[in-house]
């Protein structure tokens, strides 16, 4: 006899119980929405990449679409790389993006990123690792990293991280391996980039690529010689 | 009842001691709300003695005027010497001797009263009331009553300002935080009780050697949390302490209008105000209150400004159009602060290779220059030429030199690299 026909409130030590569907983020990329569908929300998600591989770019877009829904956000630099105007120029609402500036120390950039996520009510937490030295990340403990993961559970917070190589190990739910595969010129101007995405976590899948336009500028270009 | 004195000296000391509700008129003229006094003082006329005793005892001599509303009062106190007591109904064969000045009309009224030969009270209570309304409209009604003293009014005691501090004088000088936090917290706890809100915390803190440490936290939204503001305050002490020891404590709150949201059931989820304010405090003294907030754009093309805001807790909503969100990623540009030094061999005026600091590379291939100048009509002229250069490391930078008038003197810096 199963112990739920003893008692109907009783439940088995053995059964599984349902878990709620994983909620996530746009990212503003169709093909990476599509595809991998969007960044999880109360879960740390890792975007890796080499420098000029478009990691920035797509961080900027999904910060564009969590502004959007007049969501608060936060950007933890830790070297101090954040461009204003390249945030503009993809659609950050500048207002709603807390940006803290850590003068290349790591540990404060993790200290910063734990005080925030505990203070709750984020919609996109984004920690940018990006020009930090890959020895340097691997070097941070993974208690930090579980104590980030640990916070962010159960909140409706996206955890990013920007990382020259993965770093957090078991603690991330998703890591995305960026790699720039073309540079776009359009005579003597540089038009954008053609960025491909492989998902590393939970499972490899197959690569989406999606196109990083250049945004204007007010410049003018000089003649040959002048 | 109200009783007028009208005299020079300190008039709200001594009518402090027979009324608590005292209206100011002029500096040299107040008003008295005496109800209820003849239990004490017996009639209207024994208060006006005790009065006039109490003023000449401070060294004043004043006139007091008792009548049934404040106006009246007022008029014949700065009219008629010594002391004038008038009954219920009499006031207008008291005042019909009184100069028109007094009434205080504006200046184009006192020249239609000159015009007409008005000079006394009298003379206008004696002009028939339909006429001085269609010639001087409500106005002039309010003067014939004032003048028959029969225009009635409430009195507008003064408050005295609300004054929400505490103080406390230390018996022995104090050098520790730890030991004023017990302090602070009963003394914030208690301000925060008596105030719907406050945005302003001031403590005053005096030294051993006699001066004062100031400090002053002002709050982006009123609350009335004593224990967000006792952090803050925490904060902001252990990042400016005191430079002597402590004697004595004064700590201030500035009372606000509470605030009050509503919330909407589609609204997407924001930090608390008064958990955030604590939060960006603590990282504020971890890195510097100037490396947290929200970056403004100035309205420049000089590249690289912006300014530092603190994060407003009820940010506006978005600038630009529902949909106006880009549809595909920008190219963004990661960049490097301070910008660095670099040298660029150039051949034929392009860029070749490029050295700087964590940089080599041989330039694979290049887009530029761009120009970019401005400010050239002030002292603050900036000028550049730009390239987006790809070394063969695989990374896409932009460079600049400063001399644009002449590439092979300026300078060259990587301004960052595009990510």
């Amino acid at each position: 006899m199963r112990p739920s026909a003893l008692y109907p409130g009783l439940v088995s030590a053995f059964q599984l119980l349902d878990k709620p569907a994983v909620e996530t983020i746009p990212t503003g990329v169709p093909g990476v929405d599509t595809a991998l569908g969007g960044f999880p929300r109360g879960a740390l998600t890792e975007i890796c990449g080499a420098a000029s591989s478009g990691r920035t770019s797509l961080l900027l877009s999904t910060l564009a679409q969590a502004t959007h829904r007049l969501e608060v956000c936060a950007l933890i630099d830790v070297t101090d790389a954040f461009d204003p105007a390249s945030a503009a120029a993809a659609g950050v609402d500048l207002d709603r993006l807390l940006w803290v500036r850590c003068g290349g120390h790591v540990l404060h950039a993790l200290t910063a990123a734990d005080w925030l996520l505990h203070g709750g009510g984020f919609g996109v937490l984004a920690l940018d690792l990006g020009d930090v030295a890959s020895d340097q990340v691997r070097r941070i403990s993974l208690s930090s990293w579980y104590r980030l993961r640990r916070a962010v559970e159960n909140t409706p917070t996206t955890l990013i991280a920007l990382e020259p190589e993965p770093g957090a190990k078991s603690c991330s739910s998703l890591i995305l391996q960026l790699t720039r595969e073309r540079i776009h010129w359009r005579g003597p101007l540089l038009s954008g980039a053609l960025v491909r995405v492989e998902r590393r976590k939970p499972v490899r899948t197959a690569a989406v690529r999606f196109e990083v336009k250049a945004s204007t500028s007010d410049q003018w270009p000089v003649a040959s010689g002048q | 009842m109200f009783a007028a004195m009208h005299g020079s000296g300190p008039l709200l000391d001594c009518a402090g001691d027979f009324s608590p509700r005292i209206e100011i008129v002029t500096a040299d003229t107040v008003v008295l709300d005496i109800q209820g006094l003849d239990r004490l003082f017996g009639t209207p006329r024994r208060l006006a003695e005790v009065i006039t005793n109490r003023a000449r005892e401070a060294g004043m001599a004043v006139n007091v005027a008792v009548a049934r509303n404040p106006d009246a009062a007022v008029h014949a106190a700065r009219a008629l010497t010594g002391i004038t007591i008038i009954a219920a109904g009499q006031e207008a064969s008291y005042l019909e001797k009184l100069p028109l000045v007094l009434l205080g009309a504006s200046p184009e009224i006192e020249e239609t009263f000159a015009l007409w030969g008005l000079h006394r009270f009298g003379d206008l209570t004696a002009l028939p009331e339909p006429g001085v309304v269609e010639r001087l409209g409500p106005e002039g009604i309010r003067l014939q009553k004032l003048a028959r003293g029969i225009w009635e009014r409430p009195l507008r005691p003064c408050e005295p300002a609300a004054l929400f501090e505490e103080a406390v004088e230390l018996e022995h000088p104090v050098t520790l935080l730890e030991s004023l936090a017990f302090l602070l917290t009963r003394m914030l706890a208690d301000l925060c009780r008596r105030v719907r809100a406050t945005n302003e915390l001031r403590l005053r803190l005096g030294l051993e050697d006699g001066a004062e440490h100031h400090r002053t936290l002002r709050l982006p939204v009123p609350t009335r949390d004593h224990r967000a503001c006792w952090k803050l305050l925490q904060l902001d002490l252990e990042s400016h302490p005191p430079p002597a020891p402590v004697v004595s404590v004064r700590l201030a709150v500035e009372p606000a209008a509470p605030r009050f949201v509503q919330q909407g059931l589609f609204v997407p989820p924001s930090p608390e105000p008064e958990k955030l304010e604590v939060t960006v405090a603590r990282i504020g003294k971890l890195l510097g209150a100037e490396h947290v907030g929200t970056a403004e754009l100035l309205d420049t093309h000089r590249p690289g400004t912006f300014r530092i805001h603190p994060l407003h807790p009820f940010p506006p909503g978005p600038r630009g159009r529902p949909g106006s969100v880009q549809t595909s990623p920008c190219l963004a540009l990661r960049v490097f602060r301070p910008h660095l030094r670099a040298t660029v061999q150039l051949q034929a005026e392009r860029p070749m290779r490029v050295v700087a600091r964590g940089v080599r590379g041989e330039v694979v291939a290049r887009a530029g220059p761009w120009r970019a100048s401005g400010d050239w009509w002030t002292s603050e002229s900036w000028g550049r030429d730009e390239w987006d250069v790809v070394l063969n490391t695989g990374v896409l930078y932009r460079i600049y030199t400063t001399g644009h008038r002449s590439l092979a003197t300026g300078h060259w810096f990587l301004e960052g690299s595009y990510d």
